[in-house]
């Protein structure tokens, strides 16, 4: 199978050897899991394509259905495209059957649309998040066809960083407030080690009566906030 | 990927069959509950490997279509049947533009011969039935242990304790990380769930 791979300090390359002049958003942390009290989705809001970096300010979480979620991570052109395929699925849906469409089934109706084109050199790997009669609902999707369902998934260059401190501070009881700083922390921490992901840390909830944003923070600020927490409570 | 293990061995009247539970993408584990095997009908389950992607498309296709015939004709596909539709299914894929990358192993139990079955499947469409194998780089590694331990007239128990064996020496001997396993069995009475094996075993 030809796949688009890119060379340290390079262009991303085609099948063909020729050079991808702009290939955005490859570098990014997205961050979802299920815990007592829903779900939450955290994600950072820098967009690059190769060393440059395109934007600062991107919304990478990005609404379906005022009860699902997506997130957004690989090419950008791709994520919000088939997103906003899948959310007018989503709706055609709900006014056929006049239900709202389960997490499982949205997840898979993108999942099925993107393994028609596998091998066309889509990019994304995504998370489906939302609330349905099951409860809350998680799944992972990605441009090669899988979709897994989990209570835990991190995308994108800055996941092993994100992945590093919330499987260190998960717990499925936690409080709603717990659960936010997690985190909002795991993306932060992200942000600081992963140099093409950045900007602003968005982290949304999701509960029985749909997403709200819960808070959205310049990694910067939240850099120092953490900093002089620390400082703090290495004094006492 | 060949990391992914999968494991089937055939006795007298049962087959047993165990599958790795991660989900491996290049260096990391995305899950550690992963099922993949697919029920297709009664006395039929499907062990599969391969492209990510593939491996859930083509085990739903299959498992539908071994359904809509018992829905058309009022019975069931006898297992060796729906391994010949398995098979041409992946051979007339093979040579066309988009072909299934997909290793599976089939354990059934025909209710009308009163045989058990097992049937290796690689993603060259080649069909053979054989007593036990194990696909991915845990074959190379258990292979010889079933070689050693095998008799066809084994319990329930001892096949368990078989694959608590070939497991172990995974842990013991193969780089990758793979822990836990989920384990099924076939007989008369159709598939039933055994208790997953969370491998055991250290580097001598």
């Amino acid at each position: 199978m030809f796949q688009a791979n890119t060379q340290i300090g390079d262009y991303l390359v085609d099948e063909h050897g020729r050079k991808i002049k702009l290939h955005f958003d490859h570098g990014t942390t997205t961050l979802g899991f299920k815990f007592q009290g829903g779900t939450i989705l955290v994600a950072d809001s820098r967009a690059t394509s190769g060393q440059y970096i395109g934007s600062g300010n991107v919304r990478k979480i990005i609404p379906i259905t005022p009860s699902l979620l997506g997130t957004m991570a690989g090419g950008a052109a791709d994520c919000t495209y088939w997103e906003r395929v899948l959310a007018k699925q989503c709706k055609i849906y709900q006014l056929r059957n006049r239900v709202h469409i389960s997490v499982a089934a949205a997840s898979k109706l993108l999942a099925n649309m993107v393994y028609q084109y596998k091998g066309y050199g889509l990019s994304m790997g995504v998370m489906i998040a939302g609330y349905d009669k099951k409860g809350p609902g998680l799944y992972y999707v990605d441009n090669d066809g899988s979709r897994m369902p989990g209570n835990l998934f991190s995308i994108g260059s800055g996941s092993i960083y994100a992945y590093g401190v919330v499987d260190s501070g998960y717990r499925w009881d936690m409080t709603d407030e717990e659960a936010h700083d997690l985190g909002r922390r795991a993306v932060y921490h992200a942000t600081h080690r992963d140099g093409a992901s950045g900007g602003i840390v968005r982290v949304y909830h999701i509960k029985e009566d749909g997403w709200t944003i819960i808070s959205e923070d310049d990694c910067t600020d939240l850099h120092w906030r953490y900093q002089d927490e620390k400082m703090a409570s290495s004094s006492q | 990927m060949s990391l992914e293990c999968l494991i089937g061995i055939k006795f007298k009247d049962f087959v047993i069959m165990a599958t790795d539970m991660s989900c491996l993408q290049s260096i990391m584990v995305h899950k550690g509950d992963a099922d993949k095997m697919q029920k297709l009908s009664s006395h039929l389950l499907m062990a599969v490997s391969g492209e990510s992607g593939d491996t859930t498309q083509f085990s739903e296709y299959i498992e539908k279509n071994v359904q809509l015939y018992k829905m058309r004709n009022g019975y069931e596909l006898p297992p060796s049947a729906a391994v010949h539709f398995t098979r041409n299914t992946l051979a007339t894929h093979l040579r066309s533009r988009e072909p299934y990358m997909v290793n599976l192993l089939l354990g059934g139990y025909d209710p009308d011969q009163q045989t058990a079955e097992l049937y290796y499947m690689d993603y060259l469409a080649a069909s053979i039935p054989v007593n036990y194998y194990a696909f991915g780089y845990g074959g190379w590694f258990t292979l010889s242990v079933m070689d050693r331990e095998y008799r066809p007239d084994m319990s329930e128990e001892e096949a368990y304790g078989l694959l608590v064996k070939c497991t172990a020496e995974i842990k013991r001997r193969f780089l990758a990380n793979l822990p836990k396993f989920r384990v099924r069995c076939v007989n008369k009475d159709g598939i039933k769930d055994m208790k997953n094996i969370v491998a055991d075993g250290e580097p001598a």
